[in-house]
Parts: C-alpha cells; sequence; structure tokens
C-alpha cells in the first residue's frame, strides 16, 4: 500500500476535486505563487491556473463569504482559513450565515462550501496561533466539522466532503501534516459520522480526535508494556458524532477516558463524557475521566509549551487512575 | 425628477413604479396594524420613506441578477416581484411563507427569483453578495449582483473587505448604500467620519462612487440602468450612495423621539410617493382617477395578504427538523 504523508493526502484531496470538478475553486491566503503557509497547495498555480487557485488579500471574512455566496451560486469552492485563530475574524459569515442559509430560507439554498483550516499547537508559535476550535463549530447546527488525524483520513473523508451540499469546516491538525500514513489506491471514501477504532482493547475505552487520537495511540503502547489493554476510538468527525461506537466500546470495557487538545472547561470532550453517562451509565465502572489542555493560554516557551499540551504520558496516567480506582 | 428617463419609460412602466411604491407603503402600513394585534412577532423594520429606492433600483435589473439586502428587505422583497401573499405570511411565521415561516421578517428568500436573502447581520450580507459576483465571473455570466446596505454597515469590516475584494477581482457586484442618516438611533453625523459624502468612500478602493437622491424613483433608475450596463460588462464594482430616510423609527419599538421634528418634517416633504404621483400628474401621465384606481387596487392586494397569511397553517412540528442539512 502506498505511503504518503498527510499533507500528500490533503494536496491530492484537492488536486482529484479539481481535476474531476469544474466546479471547484480554491480560495485562500497566499495559496497561489507562495503553495500555502503549510505548503499543501505548493505547485497548484501554475498547475490550475490564477483562476481556479484564487490568491486572496488577508481578509478572511470576505473570503468565507465570498464562499458562500459562490457556492449558493451553484460553485464549489474550498476555501482555506490559514489557521483556525483566523477563523475568529470570519465567525460572522461562518456562523451566522453558512451554517443558517439552508434553514432560514426554508431549504430554498444549499451552502457546498469546504472551509479548509489548521488547528493545533505544539509548534512554538503561541497563543495567538495554537488554539483549537474544532469544539466551537462542532457546536454549531448546521455545520459539519471533520477533524482526520491520519493521511487515510483525510483523503478518504476529504472525498465525502466535496460532495456534500452543506458548509464543512474541514480541519487538518499543524503538527500532522509531515506524518506519514498507508493510503489505499483504490478510490475509498469515508462516511462522515462514523468512527474508527484504531485499537482493539478490554481494559479501558479512550476517545479521541485530530491529533489528540494519535497520542491516545502512543498511550496505549506506553500501557500495553504494563498489561493494560486500551481500546482507542478517533472520532473522525465532531457534527455529526458517532456515539454508538464509542457507548459500544464502553459496554465492553466499562471504563473511558475521554483526551481533546483543547482547555477542558466547555470543551467537546464534556459533550462526549456525557453522551457515555447518558447511554453507558449502567456499564460504566469509575468515572468517566478527562484529559484536556490546562486552562492556560498556549505559552511560546517550549518547556512550559509541552506541559500546556495533553502528550502520551498524561493520557496513559488518566488510564492508570480510571482502571486504579 | 429625472426628466431624461422618462423618454425611455413608458406610461405602463410609470405607473408600475408607482404601483409598486404604493404597494410597499400600504404593505408596511398593514405590518404595522398586524403587529400590534400579535400575528407579527419579533423585530419589524419598515421600509417606509425609502420605497424609490428598492423601486428604481431593482426595476433596472435583469430576472437573472441577484438581489442581496439587509434585514429592512420587505420593500426589496416586494420590488423584485415576490408575493405579498409569502411575503406577509413569512411574517405571519406560516408554512406558505417565502422562507417557509423559518426566516421572518429580516430573513426573506425566493430563489425563484433570484432574490438571495436579507439579511440581519449588518454588513454581513456584503461578503455573500461579492461570491455572488465572483460566481457570475468563474462561469462567465453577465448576470450582476446587487447589495443594499444601510450607511451603518459602511462601519463594519465587511464593507472594507468587501469592496476591496470587489475592486481587486474586477467582479460585477453594485454596492447600493440606502444612507437614511441613521444606524438604528446613531446618527451617521456621529459615527462616520465621512457621513456628508458616502459616496467617496468608493475612491479609497479606486472604485466609482455616485450619489443620487433617494426620493426620487427615476433617478434612482436612470442612474442604475446606466450602471448595470457598466458592471455587466466587466468594469467591475460600483458604489451608489442614495440619500433617503425613514420616516418611521428603527423599528416597530422606536418613537425615535431622537430625531428633531424639523428633520422629520422635512423629510416628510420629500415624500417620493406624493412627490411621483404629482410628477405623474403635472406630466399628463395619470389622471386622478387613475391614481385612485391604484391605491384601490393596492389596498385590496395588501388585504388579500394579510387574509391569505392568516388563513395559512403553521408548520407542522417535524419542519423543526427539516432543512438543517440537505435532507
Amino acid at each position: 500500500m502506498p505511503v504518503m504523508t498527510y499533507r500528500e493526502a490533503v494536496a491530492q484531496a484537492l488536486r482529484e476535486a479539481l481535476d474531476e470538478d469544474p466546479r471547484v475553486f480554491l480560495m485562500g491566503e497566499d495559496i497561489g505563487p507562495y503553495g500555502g503557509a503549510f505548503a499543501v497547495t505548493k505547485g497548484f498555480w501554475d498547475q490550475y491556473g490564477q483562476e481556479r487557485i484564487k490568491d486572496s488579500p488577508l481578509s478572511e471574512s470576505v473570503i468565507v463569504g465570498a464562499g458562500v455566496g459562490a457556492a449558493m451560486a451553484g460553485l464549489r469552492p474550498i476555501v482555506e482559513l490559514m489557521t483556525i485563530n483566523f477563523s475568529l475574524l470570519a465567525m460572522d459569515q461562518i456562523v451566522n450565515h453558512a451554517a443558517k442559509i439552508r434553514y432560514m430560507s426554508g431549504d430554498q439554498f444549499s451552502v457546498p462550501l469546504v472551509i479548509r483550516t489548521v488547528t493545533g499547537g505544539g509548534a512554538s508559535v503561541a497563543a495567538t496561533h495554537s488554539q483549537s476550535f474544532e469544539g466551537w463549530f462542532a457546536s454549531v447546527p448546521g455545520l459539519k466539522v471533520v477533524v482526520p488525524s491520519t493521511p487515510r483520513d483525510a483523503l478518504g473523508l476529504f472525498r465525502t466532503v466535496r460532495d456534500l451540499e452543506d458548509p464543512v469546516i474541514f480541519i487538518e491538525h499543524i503538527l500532522l501534516y509531515g506524518t506519514h500514513g498507508e493510503v489505499p489506491d483504490n478510490g475509498y471514501k469515508i462516511p462522515l459520522g462514523k468512527a474508527e477504532v484504531t485499537r482493539a482493547g478490554s481494559d479501558v475505552t479512550i476517545v479521541s480526535f485530530s491529533r489528540m487520537a494519535q497520542v491516545s495511540l502512543e498511550a496505549a503502547e506506553e500501557l500495553a508494556q504494563e498489561g493494560i489493554q486500551a481500546e482507542v476510538i478517533d472520532l473522525r468527525t465532531l457534527r455529526p458524532l458517532d456515539a454508538d461506537t464509542m457507548v459500544e466500546s464502553v459496554q465492553k470495557t466499562h471504563r473511558a477516558v475521554v483526551v481533546e487538545e483543547a482547555s477542558g472547561l466547555g470543551g467537546f470532550g464534556g459533550e462526549i463524557a456525557s453522551q457515555l453517562q447518558e447511554r453507558a451509565f449502567d456499564y460504566l465502572d469509575a468515572p468517566v475521566r478527562r484529559v484536556s489542555g490546562e486552562e492556560v493560554p498556549i505559552p511560546y516557551s517550549r518547556p512550559l509549551e509541552l506541559l500546556a499540551i495533553p502528550d502520551a504520558h498524561k493520557v496513559a496516567q488518566a488510564v492508570r487512575e480510571a482502571i486504579n480506582r | 425628477m429625472a426628466i431624461a428617463e422618462q423618454q425611455r419609460l413608458g406610461k405602463t412602466e410609470l405607473l408600475g413604479f408607482y404601483r409598486m411604491m404604493r404597494l410597499i407603503r400600504e404593505f408596511e402600513r398593514e405590518c404595522e396594524r398586524q403587529y400590534t394585534r400579535g400575528n407579527i412577532r419579533g423585530f419589524l423594520h419598515v421600509y417606509t420613506g425609502e420605497e424609490a429606492i428598492a423601486v428604481g433600483a431593482i426595476s433596472a435589473l435583469k430576472p437573472e441578477d441577484y438581489v442581496v439586502t439587509h434585514y429592512r428587505d420587505h420593500g426589496h422583497a416586494l420590488a423584485r416581484g415576490l408575493s405579498p401573499n409569502a411575503v406577509m405570511a413569512e411574517l405571519f411565521g406560516k408554512a406558505t411563507g417565502c422562507s417557509k415561516g423559518k426566516g421572518g421578517s429580516m430573513h426573506l428568500f425566493d430563489a425563484s427569483k433570484n432574490f438571495m436573502g436579507g439579511y440581519a447581520i449588518v454588513g454581513g450580507q456584503l461578503p455573500i453578495a461579492t461570491g455572488l459576483a465572483l460566481a457570475s465571473q468563474q462561469k462567465g455570466e453577465a448576470r450582476i449582483s446587487l447589495c443594499f446596505m444601510g450607511d451603518g454597515a459602511l462601519n463594519e469590516g465587511e464593507f472594507h473587505e468587501s469592496m476591496n475584494l470587489a475592486a481587486v477581482w474586477n467582479l460585477p457586484v453594485i454596492f447600493f448604500c440606502e444612507n437614511n442618516l441613521y444606524g438604528m438611533g446613531a446618527p451617521s453625523a456621529t459615527t462616520l467620519a465621512v457621513h456628508q459624502q458616502m459616496y467617496k468612500l468608493a475612491e479609497a478602493y479606486g472604485i466609482p462612487g455616485h450619489r443620487v437622491d433617494g426620493n426620487d424613483v427615476l433617478a434612482v433608475h436612470e442612474l442604475m440602468r446606466e450602471l448595470h450596463q457598466y458592471v455587466s460588462t466587466g468594469n467591475g464594482p460600483v458604489f451608489v450612495e442614495a440619500q433617503t430616510y425613514r420616516l418611521q423609527g428603527h423599528s416597530i419599538a422606536d418613537p425615535a423621539n431622537y430625531r428633531p421634528a424639523e428633520e422629520v418634517e422635512y423629510w416628510r416633504s420629500r415624500d417620493p410617493i406624493p412627490r411621483f404621483q404629482q410628477w405623474l400628474m403635472a406630466e399628463g401621465l395619470a389622471s386622478e382617477e387613475e391614481i385612485a384606481q391604484i391605491d384601490a387596487a393596492v389596498d385590496e392586494e395588501v388585504v388579500a395578504a394579510a387574509e391569505y397569511a392568516d388563513s395559512s397553517p403553521f408548520p407542522e412540528p417535524a419542519d423543526l427538523y427539516r432543512g438543517v442539512y440537505q435532507d
């Protein structure tokens, strides 16, 4: 099976969309000759031309809003917001308009818009460039929120997303671009709202998404050395949310640890924990534990940054506490 | 009145302008009556006093052009040809409304008329109108995007972002500012640095800026015909400032006590409807009898709209969950 990086998988997904659908065009800051802030669209400008690779001003709101309008007119814009931190400058268009137009118009208009953006910390770029807002978007009916953690998932999920008739926030992780993974070459698609059990285990269920799903797998390896068999679930999409897969797992393991990169208060992990206690309370042998980012802005200094963001050791420790309770 | 325009427009069109302005005026009166009866809820922002803009501007468009507007949108909707029945039913929250009762007064939509919506976050409609124009350009179509905004929107960042993007990408959009001197209760004199010359803001973006008497339906129409020709032939965006006035408060809850009586009186004397009516009669284009016939027909149409809305069903409980996503 071919191996590629997460960056290459996203780039391939975009190329397929451009090659196969003439309605598709890309719009974003420095996605043209510069090649994208994370080099995802390197070479696209030369290959597809400036009409389909639209290099935009630094104007997040109108980039997204123009995507909304173009989508209403029947095109398939794919908008890049350089990082999720900058999405705050486009929140009006994303939340008040993209997410609402189908409903408020009585289902007369569709907004088939894909917004790609980059979440997460750990790149030493400090508090304004290290945030994880995927949970915020997941709280908005009318949006779909996709958070792939592997090259295979990024490609397979994007193939599904690009054919949807509703706005999607497709959230890539800043530290995953250089990671490698096997990617089938059979044109597979991955549906939204279908979590994956990425590691089978019988002692505890770790539920996570985006990069923390990979961190959770690392933790599971560490725990296996101690004889603890953790089952790891990668949600892959937050809205729609596949609660069935995690509930079924907890019915088997009787313990759950929820891992997310954002800080915990008001975080999406609380929703996961809530659904588990509502639907699997009678199966739980211990309270659902949460591992979240610390309740601080992400600091620049490397030792402090490492403390602020969950790692495999913290996840493993939470699992031990859940099991030893 | 703009005399040149009269030479292009026949009596039918001119009386049509009068009829539509009267329809909007009477429709809004009926809305206020229905609000006090509790049939219309929430916010109600009437267009009274600004009718010449919607009628003059939208009549210069082609059916394929896009209309995007703000929350004071009843006048634009009616001028674009949405049925008074469907608009009134929407205000009543009925299933037969133009947005199936989901949007209400501030969020009127009609895909069949390319009426792309009323948007209730000030300035939020500008990026969307810009994107519709981008779609026309990408597809090689001649259709343009007409985007209404109030003067309050000029203070939003989305105004700057949209004007700039439309300019650098040469997009076929008309940004149309209805300058009624107030953003809610705040006079533009205290909120906008260039309040006396709003149209000059366009210069900063290299966009042609125009100013027109927004209470003169023919002047608005004549300007818009020229601009439609200009914008639909690849010359890029334009900006229009139309000077007008809300004859009512910001919303039905606003008695507008902050406005000097002499100011209101001045603008009442410039009310676009009697003004146009007098002109029609002075030019021999309409008799008193013809005017009375139109007025009576409009009154009946509005009464019928209220009856239609009243007798229409509310959405079903199951409709709550429909249309969040594609089914």
